[in-house]
């Protein structure tokens, strides 16, 4: 790859305005996980007004749960999860102040729209290479929810994360320039159901 | 004639757990061949960067003894008893069981098995998905295959009408792989099980990810035509590898048959990531 772009957390507002569907970048800085669990409890205590166990404002969110660590190492393996199972909460957690998320696979519709609307950030991590980007994590600490185990909120200060742009606040999709670039390939038939992504 | 032989569900259980660890770790020579094929061949600059990056990713975890992937998966184990053979020392599925259980705590990785209602997850990684079969001789073979979610997510089973035919099968196997997009992390190795009935379907279409990638079916012409075709198709959606666009969406497509009920045309898809792991020793 030619350019990739060094950025920051937090996420400054005019660095997610150039930033564009498409683009690698290499991410450090501190940043959050969360899964569906984390994602729900941030999304009722929201609801309800209630104080965040953590700031999100200009935050970025990973989803992901790594694998145990080794004594002695900072962490396990870490990659991305479905981004999907989260969508449901991303607009509060947006609206609270998130910047940016980090996962694979494609976002819904309402999501789409908040990142535009607030200036955010949708970056896809490659799914699979958690080795190597457990090796990128310089420190991991938990910072919610111990509870939920290896799906516990944690704290990471990482350096330089391959990422790459899917959903960018400008309306920019990569998933979808990908497919619509495609060339003589048959469409999908009408008959399966989408319901079972 | 083998004669009877006896073999100790202890043996069982480390070879269980040895397999899992291993492959948890270390690619197979197969896949990366596979992988560095599509390097040469992908014209798209972030489709080899992801590329790319795999490849790095299975050196550093071969190095490291890390797991490729934070989805270490659920564990699925076929074997393949003798039926000269006499297991003792114990329960053979229960030896299994055990295997995985100290792969997962031993090899720290991830549990990744829970409750279907509550969620909660068992905290050991058991019970394994076993399928077993009875086979001639005295030895017992075993492979071991832990399976990630997201690849999983996008996999079906239908029953097709018998008039659907070879097209109605090639569409329904594209539309799947257009259709899971990004979310299996691709590229992709697509097991196909077509026949038997609605269960032997997706069992065939899981074993068919256990061929070495690329290589076509050895049996039936048909097949192996049709695995070449399909692959070309998947790889025209312009998915490619993560859905960020290119033509490596799919390694391989694999395909695997027998015969189904007259009135029946049962096709599973069993989606498997890049992270293609299992490995077999036989006892
Ligand atoms: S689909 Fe495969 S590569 Fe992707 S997260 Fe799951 S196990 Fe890992």
């Amino acid at each position: 790859m030619k350019d990739i772009r060094k950025i920051h957390t937090p996420l400054a507002d005019e660095i997610c305005r150039e930033l564009s569907a498409g683009d690698a970048v290499t991410l450090s800085g501190t940043i959050l996980t969360g899964r569906d669990v984390a994602h729900r409890r941030l999304f009722d205590a929201g609801t309800r007004g209630e104080a965040l166990p953590v700031d999100l404002r200009g935050m970025v969110m990973f989803y992901a749960a790594p694998t145990p660590a080794r004594p002695g190492r900072i962490i396990g393996s870490i990659g991305p999860t479905t981004s999907m199972r989260m969508d449901r909460y991303t607009p509060k957690l947006i609206e609270l102040g998130l910047k940016g998320m980090i996962g694979k696979g494609r976002r819904s519709f309402e999501v789409r729209e908040s990142i535009k609307e607030h200036n955010a950030v949708y970056f896809g991590a490659i799914g699979g290479v958690a080795a190597l980007m457990s090796r990128r994590v310089r420190s991991a600490e938990v910072v919610a929810f111990p509870e939920l185990g290896p799906e516990a909120m944690m704290r990471l200060e990482v350096v330089d994360f391959p990422l790459v742009v899917i959903n960018d606040s400008k309306g920019g999709d990569l998933y979808e320039d990908a497919v619509s670039r495609r060339g003589d390939a048959r469409r999908p038939s009408e008959n399966t159901p989408i319901e079972m992504l | 004639m083998a004669g009877l032989r006896e073999i100790s569900c202890r043996v069982v259980s480390k070879t269980v757990r040895d397999l899992f660890i291993e492959v948890n770790y270390r690619l197979g020579d197969d896949v990366l061949d596979a992988l560095q094929h599509a390097v040469d061949t992908e014209d798209s600059e972030l489709g080899r960067y992801a590329l790319e990056r795999i490849i790095e990713n299975a050196e550093i975890a071969g190095r490291e003894s890390l797991p490729l992937c934070q989805d270490t998966g659920l564990a699925v184990v076929f074997v393949e008893v003798g039926q000269d053979v006499h297991v003792v020392d114990g329960d053979l599925y229960e030896a299994i069981q055990e295997g995985v259980r100290e792969a997962y705590s031993h090899g720290f990785l991830r549990k990744s098995v829970c409750d279907p209602l509550s969620r909660e997850n068992t905290s050991d990684n058991t019970p394994a998905v076993i399928h077993a079969d009875i086979v001639k001789g005295n030895k017992i073979r075993i492979v071991a295959m832990p399976k990630g979610g997201g690849s999983e997510n996008m996999s079906s089973s239908v029953v097709l009408l018998p008039s659907d035919g070879i097209e109605g099968i090639k569409q329904h196997v594209v539309d799947m792989v257009a259709k899971a997009g990004p979310n299996p992390c691709p590229p992709v190795i697509v097991g196909v099980g077509i026949g038997g009935s609605l269960e032997m379907s997706a069992l065939l279409s899981k074993k068919a990810l256990l061929r070495p990638v690329g290589e076509p079916n050895k049996g039936d012409d048909r097949l192996s035509t049709m695995e070449s075709e399909i692959l070309k198709e998947v790889n025209s959606l312009g998915t490619g590898p993560q859905g960020y666009g290119g033509r490596t969406t799919a390694l391989a497509v694999h395909i695997e048959m027998m015969p189904c009920h007259i009135a029946s045309l049962p096709v599973s898809v069993n989606i498997q990531c890049h992270v293609a792991r299992h490995g077999e020793t036989i006892i």
